[in-house]
């Protein structure tokens, strides 16, 4: 077994044991109800942080649109499930499709946004997917979508425009969004999408296709010399890693009975949180991804007091991530004082001696 | 009529943008960063303008002085301490402490003054003009914002044109390594840059809180990113086209807030934006840069 595949084998073990741990307290009850209802959403984080590494990391640029995907993903698949909640009796099976439909719609999205997009490069990339992640936000909040027997309504006005016969059902009503999404997403769920995802990154990472994206993201230059087709691989980098971001949605659409586009949950804000995750985990390192996305959902939570705080930490830790790992005196520092050469110095000295 | 009057209000807010989006132009030519947290500069000295006139009771023009003191030392201060030490850093470490000093500002303010919205009393104390037998009415915000932005657009052409630091700073954002063998003080000309711009972001605060006159540690965050639209939008590194930018995206703002929906406005305006990048990626007046390996 060579090192790669050991560490992508930790990866997976150290999600696994987590869920039978997890599964264990639940099981003997010592975990209290605010834990039990972080546990979900605690999967939607780490799906979040693996899709945005996988772009930020692997690809080398940095999305501020990742709720965006979120969002198209979530409300594709409420709204798929919430027409077929009568039709389609059996959950799984639903549930199944509504993620299969969350990632192809936001994957479509990544395709529609990604072929103009990535042409562009740096600031003006995050600029836009930004952009984009303000105008799906914006356009969700002013969607009215009603179903009849005649077959779908759609409305930017308001739900008395849908033009409805009786017996109908408004699905998405405006800024108030859907209601009565089927509560299906589980911890157990979210746990097989966490390994599913894992999979196909670590497995894109070490593919040729995975190399060929980290070579363009060390030296497009270089890498379009030797004949590596960049807008292929970075759309595909960024096709994947918006699926990914939508079956995050899914999850999210069907761990809530009301599904509305705020910009609390669907704004920038929610990249940027995203992005601390990846920021804080080690960028290009999935396992600090998950690691981070846990860790930080969990602290201001178990320091209630600390909840006002939280952002202003988040911050600081940006902020002090950045410098100590890229400010020269920092490095010096860390040159100086760090484990492996104290070590390596006392090595010597024995030698010496 | 109500067309006219739209479009003077559109003017007007686009003044504002245009001013947000100079101090981003500059910064963004100099400095070859994104400086996102410009917009909350502007929350800042909207806040100081708020503290100064509401609590110590001075006059509006004493308080506009101070704010825009403590803009442009803010300024100075983030530039020294979080982005000076990267000059040498990947650009997404820069992008990334900026997103950092952005949310570090919000959150201060949020500490200190709560989030609830703030009313905020207009500095402008000119009377609104009536035109057309009262059919267009033009507020003295409207006519004060308008005037500032010309004259300070005017008053920064002419002082890169002509003074010695304003050359230096052309010599430095065309060629760093260049301008330094030439004698220039690199890191004290990205210094005053980022003086200016906070300089400027500070007036836009005051005339935007007199504008629009609610005040949230929110305020600066959608004003900024809609002022970076703007300077990409006109051109990034050029002071015309963020002037232009700025303006054209506040009529269109307010065009398609009167005819289309209120609540599409913002999307249409990055829609924009995506549009403007995909057939002119340097925007309307800036400069193609080739790449060398």
């Amino acid at each position: 077994m060579n090192k790669t595949t050991k560490s992508n084998f930790i990866t997976y073990g150290m999600v696994i044991a987590a869920y039978v741990i997890m599964q264990i307290l639940v099981g003997t009850g010592s975990v209290s109800s605010l834990l039990k209802g972080l546990l979900v959403p605690l999967c939607i984080y780490v799906v979040l942080a693996l899709s945005l590494n996988l772009t930020v990391g692997i690809m080398g640029e940095l999305s501020l649109g990742h709720a965006g995907f979120m969002c198209v993903g979530a409300f594709s698949s409420a709204v798929f499930s919430v027409v077929t909640v009568d039709t389609i009796t059996n959950v799984a099976v639903r549930f199944t499709l509504a993620i299969i439909i969350g990632a192809i719609v936001a994957a479509i999205f990544g395709i529609i946004l990604g072929i103009p997009v990535l042409r562009l490069r740096g600031d003006y990339l995050a600029i836009v997917t930004l952009a984009f992640g303000e105008i799906v936000k914006n356009f969700i909040n002013v969607v009215y979508l009603g179903i009849d027997k005649n077959g779908f309504h759609f409305s930017m006005k308001d739900s008395v425009s849908l033009n409805m016969e009786e017996g109908s059902k408004v699905i998405i009503n405006g800024a108030q969004g859907i209601t009565g999404t089927p509560k299906n997403a589980t911890f157990t769920i979210g746990i097989v999408i966490i390994l599913i995802s894992l999979f196909v990154i670590l497995n894109l990472i070490n593919s040729r296709s995975g190399r060929a994206i980290m070579a363009i993201r060390d030296n497009r230059i270089a890498a379009e010399s030797v004949g590596i087709n960049i807008t292929k691989y970075k759309l595909m980098a960024f096709t994947i890693s918006a699926s990914i971001a939508g079956v995050a949605g899914v999850l999210y659409a069907h761990n809530l009975s009301t599904l509305t586009a705020l910009p609390k949950n669907f704004g920038y804000n929610m990249s940027i949180m995203i992005l601390v995750f990846v920021v804080l985990g080690g960028i290009g390192n999935m396992r600090g991804s998950i690691i981070a996305a846990v860790l930080l959902t969990l602290l201001p939570e178990l320091l209630r007091g600390l909840n006002d705080y939280r952002m202003l930490i988040y911050a600081i830790v940006l902020i002090v991530m950045m410098l100590f790992n890229w400010s020269p005196k920092a490095r010096e520092f860390r040159d100086k004082y760090s484990l492996k050469r104290l070590f390596s110095k006392k090595n010597a000295q024995k030698e010496e001696a | 009529m109500s067309f006219i009057s739209y479009l003077i209000n559109g003017i007007s807010l686009g003044s504002i943008y245009a001013l947000i989006a100079l101090g981003y132009t500059m910064v963004y030519g100099i400095a070859k960063m994104l400086n996102f947290a410009h917009g909350d500069i502007i929350m800042i000295g909207g806040f100081t303008l708020f503290v100064v006139m509401n609590t110590l009771g001075l006059p509006p023009l004493v308080a506009v002085l101070i704010a825009i003191a403590i803009c442009t030392a803010l300024g100075v201060i983030i530039e020294k301490v979080a982005y000076k030490p990267l000059r040498q850093a990947s650009p997404l470490a820069v992008l990334i402490t900026a997103i950092g000093v952005s949310y570090l500002l919000q959150n201060v303010a949020l500490l200190i003054f709560g989030a609830n919205t703030k009313l905020f009393t207009s500095v402008v104390t000119v009377p609104a003009i009536s035109l057309a037998e009262g059919q267009i009415n033009i507020s003295g915000e409207t006519t004060v914002t308008i005037i500032a932005s010309i004259i300070i657009m005017i008053g920064l052409m002419l002082f890169i044109k002509k003074s010695k630091a304003g050359q230096a700073m052309l010599a430095v954002s065309e060629d760093k390594g260049a301008a330094e063998l030439m004698g220039i003080n690199v890191n004290a000309t990205i210094t005053l840059t980022f003086a200016i711009g906070s300089a400027l972001a500070a007036i836009a605060g005051a005339l935007l809180c007199s504008a629009y006159p609610t005040l949230t540690p929110y305020t600066g965050a959608m004003p900024g990113i809609k002022a970076f639209v703007a300077a990409v939008f006109g051109g990034i590194g050029s002071i015309p086209g963020a002037f232009i930018g700025g303006i054209l995206l506040g009529i269109i703002e307010n065009l398609s807030k009167a005819y289309i929906s209120s609540q599409m406005a913002d999307a249409i305006v990055f829609a924009v934006l995506i549009v403007v990048l995909l057939v002119k990626p340097t925007g309307i007046l800036g400069k193609k840069i080739n790449e060398k390996v």
